[in-house]
């Protein structure tokens, strides 16, 4: 009877690493799978007045594309980055600055606005930037078959019948952005997001790794 | 994002240091920084980091019609389009496309029909000076790396065969010109090869050769309004041959073991060149992720929350063009209910019942009225 309640859904490898920049106050690069984004951080700097907020820091999220102009999909996940950045990051306590987050993609091969959340994610906290709550992106796909799929490749997004991205923050694992893609029924989005919650607890167990290591004195 | 200007101090300092043949970083007047060239997943995506500064450049092709002569495209993006990169840009064009180092000839599909068109994307990771030399590294390497998509020709019909089914075919390429920066300070008495960003910012002028190994200059370009000597670029001209024919080594290197890994079948891409043994970085493996009560919480949930309406209203068509779905809230802005209201008793006393039923009918909706318009997209 376990069996048939078991499922084990795979979290493809990823590996991560900070400070790889020299110019940007922060960068680091995620990699999942095949997928890897470079992200840099500059900030709290300067703000054209024309995009001052009085009261807090005004944030811009640039993505770029590996080829090609930045075209109306990189907006729309600049869009999804931000408000997720947006939830989590205590932009009231550096009013009138900007800060300044640039996503390079530098090889797609699916799931690739989830690493866009986790490099952002790994590049604020390289930057010392204060946050209320950690972030990270996970995606799920549903196969023609009704099978649920975390972190899909290419090839397996293009055969699915739904896409999923969800932002799952790390205080209470609740969903701070999802964006989808397809045609699933009220009870498929419920398991995906439980999915979702429950393989977040991955993610950020390798942020902690990660960071425990970086400031380890002894390896 | 504005630059943090340079302190007078630092500024002094730079220089005074440059007097003395010194540099920041302990080089020698004509040293390079450190070139590490690495390869992407793909064919034709490269990333070179010279020093700190970090590029990456990667291809995308199409055949296209073209009824006059063939050509290839070349483009740079930085991360902010500005002078710079106009600048880079034109540069990295007439390097590349003037100097024809690429068979263009051989890119053609139809005479006068089809031509393939390349675009070579470089993208600035990282800034710490000399970009152009970088750039030309990464542009000229990524195209040696390029493998196109094989055709064949039946008259007008092209087949285009996937990598699964031919291997793709290498660009030809007839020499590959790399650029070296020269750097001048105190109106061109001292000069220094591969200038970091602190050293461009005090610089007076750039003077920028492009050759190949064979000793052929494919472009010149002085900037910054500084006047030199002949002698002066003669002797940068051989500087730059002798550093030009170290690049092109390292080029082939890099390019001979990236093919001999790929035979062999092992793993390429960003993510295996990813460092290991720095303390600021980490990998782990595949794992798996227990689901054991996926379905219970999911069901949870949905019997916490409000049952969704069984119907959903599809979308009308009242005119080509535009969708209509739902019939719309009552207007409750406060300001024209009177009107509405006037119109109403107007419309009771010159029609009979039936319209009156019918005008109740619109206005009294359930949900929302959502308008659709489809315009031709690009």
């Amino acid at each position: 009877q376990r069996s048939s309640n078991e499922l084990y859904l795979r979290c493809q490898e990823f590996g991560c690493e900070q400070s790889l920049l020299s110019r940007p106050d922060g960068s680091a690069s995620f990699v999942q799978g095949d997928t890897s984004v470079m992200a840099g951080v500059y900030g709290p700097a300067e703000v054209k007045v024309s995009k001052e907020i009085y009261d807090r820091a005004t944030l811009e999220v640039l993505v770029q594309p590996k080829v090609g102009l930045p075209s109306v999909r990189e907006r729309s996940q600049e869009q999804c980055v931000r408000e997720t950045c947006e939830a989590s990051l205590l932009l009231t306590l550096h009013p009138r600055s900007s800060l300044t987050l640039i996503l390079q993609v530098l090889h797609d091969d699916g799931s690739l606005l989830s690493c866009c959340l986790n490099a952002a994610c790994m590049a604020l906290m390289d930057a010392g930037l204060p946050m209320s709550c950690l972030f990270c992106g996970v995606t799920c796909a549903i196969s023609t078959d009704g099978q649920i799929i975390t972190d899909p490749t290419a090839a397996q997004e293009k055969e699915s019948r739904a896409l999923m991205t969800f932002a799952i923050d790390s205080a209470k694992h609740s969903v701070l952005m999802s964006s989808t893609k397809g045609s699933f029924s009220v009870h498929e989005l419920q398991q995906c997001i439980a999915v979702s919650q429950k393989a977040s607890e991955k993610i950020f167990q390798f942020y902690r790794d990660s960071v425990k290591r970086r400031y380890s004195k002894s390896l | 994002m504005k630059d943090t200007p340079l302190s007078n101090c630092e500024r002094d300092f730079l220089l005074k240091a440059i007097e003395e043949k010194k540099r920041l970083d302990g080089r020698q007047t004509y040293d390079y920084r450190k070139i590490k060239i690495s390869f992407g997943t793909d064919y034709g995506c490269c990333f070179v980091d010279l020093g700190q500064t970090r590029l990456s450049c990667s291809h995308m092709f199409a055949i296209v019609c073209q009824t006059e002569h063939l050509c290839t495209l070349s483009s740079v993006f930085t991360v902010r389009q500005s002078e710079l990169s106009v600048k880079l840009n034109r540069q990295l064009e007439r390097c590349l496309r003037n100097s024809k180092c690429i068979d263009t000839e051989s890119l053609c599909v139809v005479s006068g029909e089809k031509v393939w068109q390349i675009r070579v994307d470089v993208h600035t990771l990282n800034n710490d000076g000399n970009l152009m030399d970088a750039a030309s590294i990464a542009a000229i390497t990524a195209l040696c790396h390029f493998r196109r998509p094989d055709v064949s020709t039946q008259g007008q019909e092209v087949t285009v065969y996937s990598p699964e089914e031919r291997d793709p075919i290498p660009l030809s390429i007839y020499h590959m010109p790399i650029s070296v920066s020269f750097a001048f300070f105190q109106q061109g008495t001292y000069l220094l090869v591969d200038p970091c960003e602190r050293e461009e910012r005090v610089m007076d002028g750039l003077l920028v050769i492009a050759m190949n190994k064979h000793r052929e200059i494919c472009s010149i370009q002085s900037s910054g309004g500084i006047m030199l000597l002949k002698e002066q670029v003669m002797r940068c001209s051989k500087i730059a041959g002798v550093k030009v024919s170290e690049i092109t080594e390292l080029i082939n290197e890099a390019l001979l073991n990236d093919r001999k890994a790929r035979k062999a079948g092992g793993k390429c891409g960003f993510a295996e060149s990813m460092p290991q043994e720095r303390i600021t970085a980490l990998k782990k493996d595949e794992t798996p992720v227990e689901m054991t009560d996926v379905t219970e919480t999911a069901n949870g949930i949905i019997q916490k929350g409000e049952a969704a309406p069984q119907t959903v209203p599809s979308p009308v068509v009242p005119v080509p063009g535009v969708g209509q779905v739902g019939q719309g809230l009552q207007n409750s802005w406060g300001l024209e209910d009177d009107d509405e209201d006037d119109y109403e008793e107007e419309k009771n006393d010159n029609s009979g019942d039936e319209q009156v039923e019918e005008v109740t009918k619109m206005d009294v909706g359930e949900g929302g009225l959502l308008f659709i318009y489809l315009d031709s997209l690009m």
